[in-house]
């Protein structure tokens, strides 16, 4: 594991500040006008965040992924839509710096990202491909002077109007089958969006993530050489369901926190009565412990296995079982966690402005079992299970 | 060993291309075999070769020619014989 240094210390207690100060406070506005939280990731921005994952040398903060991980979950405590677009930042820069290889282009992208702080969205969802991140339709088109260009239908991309870069899937050619991807990183001004729907959704409002037509041009070398095949199984993949799981433990705790609060509020009016809502609290203190242990060894056990230089468990079918399940089961306890919650304050927990308020945490929570759908998960370990020896 | 494991491709694979068309160390994933389909070629080629791959075999770079699948099938058989 990578030891924790002062400048892991340093930058957790600047995030639990942002988050304390700056997040929370803004939560309930961001969630009502389903805006972005701008406020927060601007403080991030000011804090070099951004660039947390970044390798010293090429100007960034060089933090251990555990130290991202423990940011995460302190700002989706405060701000589900905060911690969730802070998490899909990461996901994209670890994608980056962990297949960095023989491009050069790559490593001046991520020094330019450091200097700037520039927030990456990612458009890996396609119209057309029923869910299926493994396949593409929109391809690399080679234009004339090593220029290349593509056109890609995408039915949500978180904070796509906000971002200053797009890491998108693509076909590598035109003549290249479904599962022959790469991914391009474009710049803001490479690239235009053309909207082709509304973001008034349920849960998870801030992240501001309608459908987009994405049309970019730009120099081939901005296409990271490594396959996506393999971006996707050693670092993508894991990488967001450990990510998406401190965010949804997150928003889980907060949730617990305001039932417990209820509870010590409701046993000081009525000192030594029965407290059913305590038992209540008791069975969600429950599902929080496993939902608690299901994250952490997740996480442990990614950075385990990103320890060996060839990532070989990560690659195998064994490891994407693993992490499958991981965001399979965080998701589905996160929801019965916010859910218990709401159990427990009953009306004062339904209310929208109350300190016991838990329906934005329950309407956030319940976006993680669709993002990437459960039951599509599912049926890709279906098949994994058949094959896998030890799961 | 290869045109069994071909055969193995060509019943499982769901390929695009007639895998005999392919050399032995064409990408079968670029030709368009899925993730999915490859599953059931590793149980087709388990069962048509009488053996079972450890977990830390099963991986694209393993399945991702007749070649690769080849040495790792040469291997197993090492193991059982020795």
């Amino acid at each position: 594991m990578t030891a924790t240094t002062e400048r892991d210390v340093v930058l957790l207690e600047a995030v639990r500040e942002i988050a304390r100060d700056v997040a929370a406070p803004n939560a309930d506005d961001v969630d009502r006008s389903a805006r972005f939280p701008l406020e927060a990731i601007d403080a991030l921005r000011e804090r070099s965040a951004l660039s947390a994952l970044v390798p010293q040398d090429l100007g960034g903060g060089g933090i251990a992924f555990e130290t991202i991980a423990a940011c995460c979950l302190e700002l989706g405590r405060a701000c589900g839509a905060t911690g969730m677009v802070f998490a899909m930042h990461q996901i994209q820069v670890a994608t980056i710096v962990r297949h960095l290889g023989p491009d050069p282009w790559f490593e001046r992208y991520l020094a330019e990202l450091s200097e700037h702080q520039r927030l990456v969205a990612s458009v890996t969802s396609e119209v057309g491909t029923g869910g299926d991140m493994g396949r593409s339709i929109a391809a690399v088109t080679p234009g004339s002077d090593g220029i290349v260009s593509f056109e890609k239908q995408a039915p949500t991309v978180s904070y796509g109007e906000h971002a200053d870069d797009l890491l998108s899937t693509l076909r590598r050619a035109p003549d290249a089958e479904g599962g022959d991807q790469v991914v391009a990183l474009t710049s803001k001004e490479q690239t235009t969006l053309e909207p082709t729907g509304t973001w008034d959704v349920l849960g998870m409002r801030g992240t501001c993530s309608p459908g987009f037509i994405v049309r970019a041009t730009f120099p081939s070398e901005q296409v990271l050489s490594t396959p996506f095949a393999r971006v996707s199984a050693e670092s993508m993949v894991p990488a967001s369901h450990i990510l998406w799981s401190h965010v949804w433990l997150g928003i889980s705790e907060d949730a617990f926190e305001r039932a417990r609060s209820f509870v010590r509020a409701s046993s000081k009016r009525a000192p030594g009565q029965p407290l059913p809502a305590a038992n209540r609290l008791s069975h969600v203190l429950g599902r929080l412990g496993l939902l608690r242990a299901e994250v952490s060894s997740g996480l442990a056990e990614f950075c385990a296995a990103s320890e060996d230089p060839a990532r070989e468990r990560l690659s195998t079918l064994a490891g994407a079982l693993r992490f499958n399940n991981l965001k399979i089961a965080a998701s589905e306890q996160a929801v019965e966690v916010c859910r218990g919650a709401l159990d427990v304050c009953g009306i004062v927990g339904f209310k929208n402005d109350t300190p016991f308020s838990v329906g934005r945490h329950l309407r956030d929570s319940m976006s993680g079992p669709l993002m990437i759908a459960n039951e599509r998960i599912r049926e890709t370990n279906a098949g994994l299970m058949l094959i896998a020896k030890e799961v | 060993m290869n045109e069994k494991i071909r055969q193995a491709i060509r019943d499982h694979g769901r390929m695009p291309v007639d895998v005999g068309t392919l050399a032995d160390d064409a990408d079968l994933y670029q030709a368009g075999m899925s993730s999915h389909a490859s599953v059931n070629v590793m149980l087709a080629l388990e069962d048509a070769f009488d053996l079972e791959f450890p977990d830390r075999m099963l991986q694209r770079s393993v399945f991702e020619s007749v070649a690769s699948i080849a040495a790792a099938l040469t291997e197993l058989e090492a193991q059982v014989a020795g």
